[in-house]
């Protein structure tokens, strides 16, 4: 049995999907429980992709374990031209574990789902528990908008859609060393209305990086609000397959669908759009439409519904 | 005065250094020939990557390259690597201090591709970027060992790059040395910086305005940023009537307001006058004329030291054009783009 094989049959276990059911419960819990006592966050990006980073994390990346939960390392600078603390300094790749050519490696491209990464390691005993103390406080690494020192960011990406050029100099790296492991990028649909986006696209199946992988959460939203107010990007299967990957458009939801879309090997590049709701498993949310990018309680009352509404969540 | 003309220094050069370097890789974005890497292409094809006219992802794929080990040198022209690409260049190779190295072309007036081709503010830009180290070579010998300077950089460089005929000014026995200033004269009334091409340029007027009895200090730097070289400081203290920089860049951000800043810093109350773009874009000609039309030639320079010194030096066009031999090399004008 090939690897591809050994790894569709076990994330198709039953165990296996249910063990990235309570991930993804997890997620949502933890990103909410933080925005009311934060009074803020990036939760319908919890909502929207709870399940695919419960899927990644949870048995679709091939990722060394780390012995026991990280403590998150206060901040100790930028990275210096020619300083030692530069290339070895604690970046937040350690939180993947130790790197392996056999191994997949992760690339956290939308900076702004950080809390939601955060609460994903926390439930895959990659980060401790207690290291969302640290969100967003000063002199810390677990910054609101993540970057190559903060838990789980590999490189950094806050100015969208350069991750996935990144991602395909790794990827050109690791194929001219011949690695089995892929290179995966998280992308956020947003960052389709990015030129470089397509450069990359475009760059990747042109080189044939074919253990290049992109799963993106098409939630719909951005900033402004909804994206088709904004400015649209579809059909986008069509236009990625148009510039040579290929491509699975799958219920982001759907953890079973996930999996096996990400198991595919097909030679080429591969992309899994995963189409998804960001109020999924909050509804509440629905009242904020269209904007949904941010929640930040505009009173006390609207701060109790919610309170309620987390009282639901972990009954 | 007549200089060795050395016909593409880098192509042949560069290839034989990479020879036991692996790890070096060669990114262009179409403009491979034009930036003297076909060859090296055609010698080391598995380690050259085309990425079509896209740098912003030229930018991010060379991050990704550097972080695995690789170190990646795109040869394109100056404007392509700090104009468009430049948020890329800020956050995917600045930021994490990779070893990425842009090999810039044709920096500022030296193509008649115009506006569009004219890096005039590059070196303003890019010595506002953390972790940048920049370089400017002048002649072939600084082309040839501008390599092992650069590689030995643990961080992003960018070189202000030159093809075609370049000028062999410095003896092959006086390589490119990291943050260390050329005296190329000596003397005390002013203090004469000079950068690139320019530097060849200054040093057709240079024997005529000592015939005068005027004493130039002149230096020539190579290493822009950092800029640190305690020689500079030295010279400009020394000058006794001011000081005078000389570059082929805008007056705004380049050499002339690093030793702005230099002197300012350490209380030198000296005139300094900036030769270069004034605070304009230029346009499509050929060097030797927007040299002239834009007042960095010889011809400036020796206005410039009648000014500071406050009296006419009886230096005549005539005069500048019988030193002028090979100032500028016909066949740079012809080459294509």
């Amino acid at each position: 049995m090939d690897y591809y094989q050994i790894l569709m049959n076990s994330n198709k276990s039953a165990h296996n999907l249910i063990k990235m059911q309570e991930i993804a419960t997890g997620i949502r819990r933890r990103v909410l429980a933080h925005t009311l006592s934060n009074n803020g966050g990036y939760m319908s990006q919890a909502c929207s992709s709870a399940e695919l980073l419960a899927a990644m994390y949870g048995g679709i990346l091939n990722l060394a374990p780390v012995p026991s939960p990280i403590d998150p390392p206060s901040f100790i600078g930028v990275p210096l031209v020619g300083k030692a603390i530069k290339r070895d300094y604690l970046t937040g790749a350690q939180f993947h574990g130790a790197k392996g050519p056999e191994f997949d490696r992760f690339i956290v491209s939308p900076a702004h789902y950080a809390l939601v990464v955060y609460a994903a390691l926390i439930e895959t005993n990659r980060l401790r528990e207690d290291g969302l103390e640290h969100f967003n406080k000063d002199g810390s690494t677990v910054e609101m908008i993540g970057a190559e020192h903060s838990p789980g960011f590999e490189t950094t990406t806050g100015s969208l859609s350069q991750a996935i050029s990144q991602a395909g100099g790794i990827a050109l790296a690791r194929k001219l060393r011949k690695e089995s492991g892929k290179t995966w990028v998280f992308m956020s649909d947003g960052e389709f209305q990015e030129g470089q986006t397509w450069e990359a696209l475009q760059a990747a199946a042109f080189h044939k990086l074919d253990k290049l992988r992109v799963i993106v959460d098409v939630n719909q939203a951005q900033c402004d609000g909804p994206m088709d107010s904004v400015m649209s990007i579809e059909p986008l299967v069509a236009r990625v397959k148009a510039f040579g990957w290929s491509a699975s458009v799958v219920d982001g939801h759907e953890l079973s669908a996930i999996t096996d879309a990400c198991a595919l090997d097909t030679g080429h590049p591969h992309i899994v759009l995963c189409y998804t709701d960001p109020v999924r498993g909050l509804p509440l949310l629905n009242e904020r439409r269209p904007v949904l990018h941010y929640l930040r309680f505009k009173s006390k009352d609207e701060h109790a519904k919610y309170e309620l509404a987390y009282k639901e969540m972990v009954k | 005065m007549s200089y060795e003309i050395v016909a593409r220094p880098h192509e042949q050069n560069f290839i034989d250094w990479s020879k036991d370097k692996p790890e070096v890789v060669v990114l262009t974005a179409d403009l491979t020939n034009s930036c003297e890497v076909g060859r090296w292409r055609d010698t080391y094809p598995d380690r050259y990557f085309s990425m079509g006219m896209a740098e912003q992802n030229m930018m991010g794929m060379a991050a990704g390259l550097a972080r695995e080990g690789f170190e990646p040198w795109l040869h394109t022209f100056a404007v392509f690597l700090y104009r468009r690409p430049l948020d890329q260049l800020q956050m995917s190779v600045a930021y994490p201090s990779l070893k990425v190295r842009l090999m810039g072309f044709l920096p500022g007036i030296m193509t008649p591709g115009g506006v569009t081709h004219q890096a005039i503010e590059d070196i303003a830009v890019l010595r506002s970027v953390p972790n940048m180290t920049i370089f400017e070579v002048g002649d072939a010998t600084e082309a040839e060992s501008i390599l092992d300077v650069a590689h030995e950089v643990d961080g992003p460089v960018y070189i202000r790059a030159l093809r075609g005929e370049v000028s062999r000014i410095f003896p092959k026995s006086e390589p490119f040395k990291f943050n260390t200033a050329r005296i190329l004269s000596t003397g005390s009334d002013i203090t004469l910086i000079t950068s690139g091409i320019i530097t060849e340029e200054a040093l057709r007027a240079i024997p005529l305005l000592q015939e005068k009895g005027i004493g130039i200090n002149h230096l020539h730097i190579s290493t822009l940023k950092p800029f640190t070289d305690p020689l500079v400081l030295k010279a400009i203290e020394g000058a006794k009537h001011g000081v005078i920089t000389m570059e082929n860049h805008s007056i705004v951000g380049g050499l002339g307001s690093m030793v702005a800043e230099l002197m300012a810093d350490n209380g030198i109350g000296l005139k300094l006058k900036r030769i270069g773009l004034q605070d304009t874009y230029a346009h499509g000609a050929s060097q030797k004329y927007l040299m002239s039309e834009y007042g960095l030639d010889a011809k400036a320079l020796v206005e410039t030291v009648a000014t500071l010194l406050g009296k006419d030096l009886g230096i005549s066009e005539t005069d500048l054009q019988e030193v002028r031999t090979v100032s500028v090399h016909s066949s740079a004008k012809a080459e294509a783009l």
